[in-house]
């Protein structure tokens, strides 16, 4: 991969720090009136997801990182394996573990397109769409007629996901829930 | 698309030149002189840290060509006026500076410098205020010691500390993991770790004498020798740095050739030193204080901006 001066950190590029391959989020030039200047630069760990902020000397440079974000239909797990088609014709197949899947262990369904972050070929994370549409597996019954959605009561989504429902949600209904904050929108 | 058009909106640009107006007035009231000096130099800046735009001066007709730098400030040439005797002087000018872009840099920017005669720095500092509070009208600032902002923010004396504990203090503080001189790891903790935090208005002197640039040394209220230099801050930004001037032609022939020798360190090109300034010094500089401001950092400021594209029609992406 090519290397990349810290002038050229623009937001989206994708780099390798300490072995692991990041996104830049920022990066703020900071140079005092008398003295050397620095890159000030904020960055997410795309196998952890957490966000740093490095320091580095303007013109200091780091290896680009083989990243690729891809569309995939997730088709199944095998307990150890979260398994992805691409969606492209290409029918490539590949299997993430638990670590890359994250947080979207709780939003999985067979058939829904993810998109798959893939270093060197290899999955490092797993992005949900927006929105899923799963069905509620445990909550306590529904109140009949309250169709205000005001008050709530949690509900077990079949991935386990437990979110928070207007009190007339019942066990078999299928709920659309925003990914991104576990929030209920509203039943399908 | 719409990359023709200015970055700054139209008001803006008419509130600074409100401001500039406001300037002239400041200096026409106290009589301070309006002077030009060149953009074009045969020497260039001796600061290892500002890399100058070099062009070449061509005569018509043939002959030998001449390089010439875009000055990074009118300083070495006001000084020159100085020791001709013009007494006090003020310029508002462009000046270059080759790589410098982000959110407040600009390659090209407005400089505001001034040299009054009699005064030092901390009478110089007053009037710094008394200018921003005419364009700002955030009254005057706090004094506090470039040591002292290091022993409220991060707890270190400077003075007695070693380079590792700087070092150790700016790979905690900053993740930085390469390697610095020691002023390096003094710039990158204030510029990371104090400048930020300087909201109000706050004018830092008695600077480490290793970063006197042209200022003169002399003991600071702690006894230490410091360089009589200030700084003024306001909302985490560097507004204007001024000089007690150093007067010694001498002392400013050596510090020019330890910046060259800290140049070669660097591995950034030598430049041609300004010989004329060390004759205008040793011809006798008057005693005197200047300063330099940014301006359209202080227009920044004046009208809330965060990105210096809201104050300037044209930056680097568009000129």
């Amino acid at each position: 991969m090519a290397n990349y001066s810290t002038n050229e950190f623009k937001p989206g590029l994708k780099v390798m720090l300490d072995g692991d391959p990041c996104a830049i989020l920022e990066n703020e030039y900071v140079k005092p009136g008398k003295g050397q200047a620095f890159n000030r630069v904020k960055v997410r760990n795309l196998k952890t997801g957490r966000v740093n902020e490095r320091t580095f000397k303007s013109g200091d440079t780091l290896e680009g990182a083989d990243v690729m974000d891809r569309d995939m239909e997730y088709l199944y797990t095998d307990g150890e394996f979260w398994h992805f088609m691409a969606t492209d014709g290409s029918f490539e197949q590949v299997g993430a573990d638990e670590k890359a899947v994250g947080d979207a262990i709780n939003w999985m369904k067979e058939q829904v397109v993810y998109t798959v972050t893939l270093f060197n070929g290899a999955p490092i994370a797993v992005t949900p769409p927006n929105f899923v549409e799963l069905e509620v597996v445990e909550t306590d019954p529904g109140v009949r007629g309250d169709t205000s959605g005001g008050g709530n009561k949690p509900a077990k989504l079949v991935t386990g996901a437990v979110v928070k429902v207007p009190l007339f949600i019942n066990v078999g209904d299928v709920l659309k829930v925003d990914t991104r904050t576990s929030d209920y929108v509203g039943r399908v | 698309m719409n990359h023709w058009q200015p970055t700054a909106s139209l008001s803006n640009l008419r509130q600074r030149a409100r401001i500039i107006g406001r300037i002239r007035e400041f200096f026409g009231a106290r009589g301070v002189l309006e002077v030009e000096t060149p953009t074009l130099s045969a020497a260039a800046v001796s600061d290892p840290h500002l890399l100058p735009f070099a062009t070449d001066y061509l005569p018509e007709g043939g002959g030998q060509a001449q390089t010439l730098y875009l000055h990074t400030s009118p300083e070495y040439p006001m000084k020159r006026l100085l020791a001709a005797g013009s007494g006090c002087i003020w310029q508002l000018c462009r000046v270059y500076r080759n790589g410098e872009s982000g959110r407040r840099h600009n390659p090209e920017f407005s400089m505001l410098e001034w040299y009054r005669v009699g005064f030092d720095h901390h009478r110089l500092m007053d009037e710094v205020d008394d200018l921003v509070d005419a364009v700002l009208g955030c009254g005057r600032s706090r004094r506090v010691t470039y040591a002292a902002l290091f022993e409220q923010y991060l707890q270190v004396d400077i003075h007695s500390c070693t380079t590792d504990e700087l070092a150790r203090l700016g790979q905690k503080h900053c993740d930085f993991r390469g390697e610095l001189d020691r002023d390096g790891w003094l710039n990158l903790l204030f510029s990371h770790c104090i400048e930020p935090r300087l909201h109000e208005p706050t004018m830092v002197y008695a600077f480490p004498a290793s970063q006197a640039a042209l200022a003169r040394v002399v003991e600071a209220d702690d006894r230490v020798p410091s360089a009589a230099r200030f700084e003024l801050f306001i909302q985490g930004m560097e507004l204007a740095n001024g000089y007690f001037e150093l007067t010694d032609a001498d002392e400013q022939a050596a510090r020019f050739a330890a910046d060259q020798q800290l140049r070669r360190g660097y591995q950034r090109p030598e430049l041609p030193i300004d010989q004329h300034l060390i004759d205008a010094l040793r011809q006798g500089l008057p005693e005197c204080a200047g300063v330099a401001l940014g301006v359209d950092r202080l227009v920044m400021l004046a009208l809330g901006a965060n990105s210096i594209d809201e104050v300037i029609a044209f930056p680097l992406g568009r000129a």
